[in-house]
């Protein structure tokens, strides 16, 4: 199911600004990497255009290649549409549809695709997705209740029952945890050691000993400066950028020396 | 070493700052003591010195203001005096912005309300001169006509509003935008002049017909909906669009099953608020629609009544005595009044049933 994606010379543009330059990366199948990085390096600007969330903001779009099993995702007869099937996304802020139960959240993706299932399927699409995301036991008797109705931490949870529950082959996380408190972290991060076994997971965090604690990878964002491009500083084994960073500016930044 | 505590050293004035933390205030009624004075007041200026009411009650509103406000001024002090004299201001504001409608409401009832009977609704006034008769050409004029507009408006003004919302940027959208906004204050004589001279085209000059009654009122009423419309829209997070691409869902259903829904009860609520506005107006059904004492009820050929103008009509051709045509009028005025309140408490139930639920 898990797919691996190699990203290289992206160039990422709002309108004539360029926000990431020459961006050169392999992402591995069945393993977490985190982006890490000061405040408007590209990140999360980076992190959209992998499921080309990017060209949903009017005048954004993008220079060079992201190969996924073979194929580009930004060739001209891919649709953006099907790559967002298989690429699901975890957003900053969780965003439960409001006009829907938790029910009805989980099978989102299905059902707003107009698809049709009967209802023993769908009961074991949520059973699995909710599962799947910790959630289950929380809301089992609940399920006919308004998403918002949860707390932070579940609601975030419910968004990535709702993201599996599609099956994609890769998960991005955007800043996941940045709203939550310790323990709905800690119940995230335990999901994301668990998820890494089936999908490919990259997600983006301000949190150092987080990407530490979580990924296998680590890869370093930053800017030279204001109005200047986001790079790509390095990336490498978790462990070795944590400890021993080829690059001086790594080492300044996640030894707490700026950023 | 010897260790000893730190002890803060003894402030200036200490004692003074504590008793600064309680201020003086008025007694807790005060402000209904004073405004039963000024009631008092008023009634002596009237009663003992003949005074009129309006002056007397306007006298004893200075009084009221001013001395509240000077009292509190030497009792609390400067800003808790401020306070009062905006609390006064503004609720004084609100209770003058109510004479209207308080008025309004009792006139149309006191008047209308003894009008309303069985035969008042089900008779036309075919046929008839002085008592009796009724609006039900009237009132089924008015509500063919309103729902044929409804019908023309709501899937245009919704339409547009996505098309703003989700779709347009740049040169149409702004056209659009500015076109919505002169239509919105096209004087409506104006629409009801277009619709005419439209008609004539195709009907001759003579025409007068319902539907062309409700191409004039769908003139009115599409920027009202197209601009209520356009506001909800806005207010659907951008997040949630998000959330509908990330699952890869594409746009149209993404704006048909997610934003519209969310958008749903401000969206109902605008354009039933829409409908209560359009349903008084009169001066384009009076070119367009016309007036007659039948019941037509097929909006494609002939004059068809209508409520506002069958109370234009009672009152500009009386018969003798005119007591029966006036008093009909009011009747007619009291109808329309409660089917906009109707509306209105419409739109209210709405968009309490159709908001997104929170509580669990």
């Amino acid at each position: 199911m898990a797919k691996s994606i190699d990203v290289s010379d992206l160039d990422i543009f709002y309108g004539s600004f360029k926000a990431v330059e020459d961006v050169t990366i392999p992402l591995a199948a069945r393993s977490v990497t985190a982006f890490i990085g000061p405040s408007g390096c590209g990140k999360s600007t980076f992190l959209r255009s992998l499921n080309r969330m990017h060209e949903v903001i009017p005048g954004a779009r993008v220079e060079g290649k992201i190969v996924i099993d073979g194929r580009d995702l930004y060739d001209a007869d891919v649709d953006p549409v099907e790559v967002r099937r298989q690429i699901g996304m975890v957003f900053q802020r969780p965003n439960p549809f409001p006009t829907m139960s938790i029910y009805e959240n989980v099978l989102a993706g299905k059902k707003l695709n107009g698809k049709r299932m009967d209802k023993a399927t769908a009961d074991g699409v949520v059973e699995r997705s909710l599962t799947g995301a910790n959630l289950w036991n929380e809301v089992k008797d609940r399920l006919k209740k308004p998403g918002a109705s949860l707390s932070g931490g579940q609601q975030q949870r419910l968004c990535i029952a709702r993201a599996i529950a599609v099956e994609p082959e890769v998960l991005l996380m955007d800043e996941p945890c940045s709203a939550l408190d310790p323990i709905s972290t800690s119940a995230i991060e335990d999901l994301i050691h668990e998820l890494k076994e089936s999908y490919t997971i990259v997600i983006v965090t301000h949190n150092m000993q987080q990407a530490a604690r979580v990924s296998e990878t680590t890869a370093f964002f930053n800017l030279a400066g204001t109005g200047q491009p986001g790079r790509l500083i390095e990336y490498g084994p978790t462990t070795k950028i944590f400890s021993n960073p080829d690059n001086p500016a790594t080492e300044a930044y996640i030894s707490g020396r700026f950023g | 070493m010897s260790t000893h505590l730190w002890t803060p050293p003894q402030r200036q004035g200490a004692d003074e700052l504590d008793e600064s933390w309680y201020a003086r205030s008025l007694p807790r009624f005060a402000t209904g003591y004073f405004l039963l004075g000024a009631v008092v007041v008023a009634a002596l200026l009237h009663l003992i010195l003949g005074v009129g009411v309006v002056l007397a009650i306007l006298a004893a509103w200075v009084l009221f203001v001013v001395a509240l406000s000077i009292t509190s001024r030497f009792v609390e002090g400067g800003r808790k005096s401020r306070d009062r004299l905006a609390t006064s201001l503004v609720c004084s504001a609100f209770l003058i912005a109510l004479v209207p409608l308080a008025t309004l409401l009792y006139e149309v009832v006191s008047k209308g309300a003894s009008v309303l009977s069985a035969q008042f609704f089900t008779y036309s006034m075919r046929n008839v001169i002085g008592e009796g008769g009724g609006i039900y050409h009237a009132l089924m004029g008015t509500l063919i006509v309103t729902a044929l507009t409804a019908l023309m408006s709501i899937p245009i003004g919704i339409l547009t509003a996505i098309y703003l919302v989700e779709y347009g940027n740049g040169r149409l959208a702004m056209a659009i935008t500015f076109l919505v906004d002169v239509m919105t204050g096209i004087p409506s004589i104006v629409a009801g002049l277009f619709a005419f001279a439209l008609f004539a085209i195709f009907f001759g000059t003579g025409v007068r017909m319902g539907f062309a009654g409700s191409v004039a009122l769908s003139l009115l009423m599409i920027p009202l909906v197209v601009r209520s419309c356009e506001e909800m829209l806005k207010l659907v997070p951008n997040e949630l669009r998000e959330a509908a691409y990330a699952l890869g869902v594409p746009k149209w259903r993404t704006i048909l099953k997610v934003v519209v829904p969310t958008a749903m009860a401000g969206i109902v609520t605008g354009i039933t608020i829409a409908t209560a506005r359009i349903i008084g107006e009169t001066a384009p059904l009076l070119i367009i629609c016309g007036a007659t004492d039948s019941t037509n009820l097929n909006p494609f050929s002939g004059r068809m009544m209508t409520l506002p103008v069958f109370i234009f009509d009672q009152y500009r051709n009386p018969g003798i005595p005119p007591q029966f045509y006036v008093d009909r009028a009011w009747g007619a005025a009291l109808v329309l009044t409660m089917i906009v309140m109707v509306l209105n408490l419409a739109a209210r139930l709405v968009s309490y049933y159709f908001s997104p639920k929170t509580k669990a």
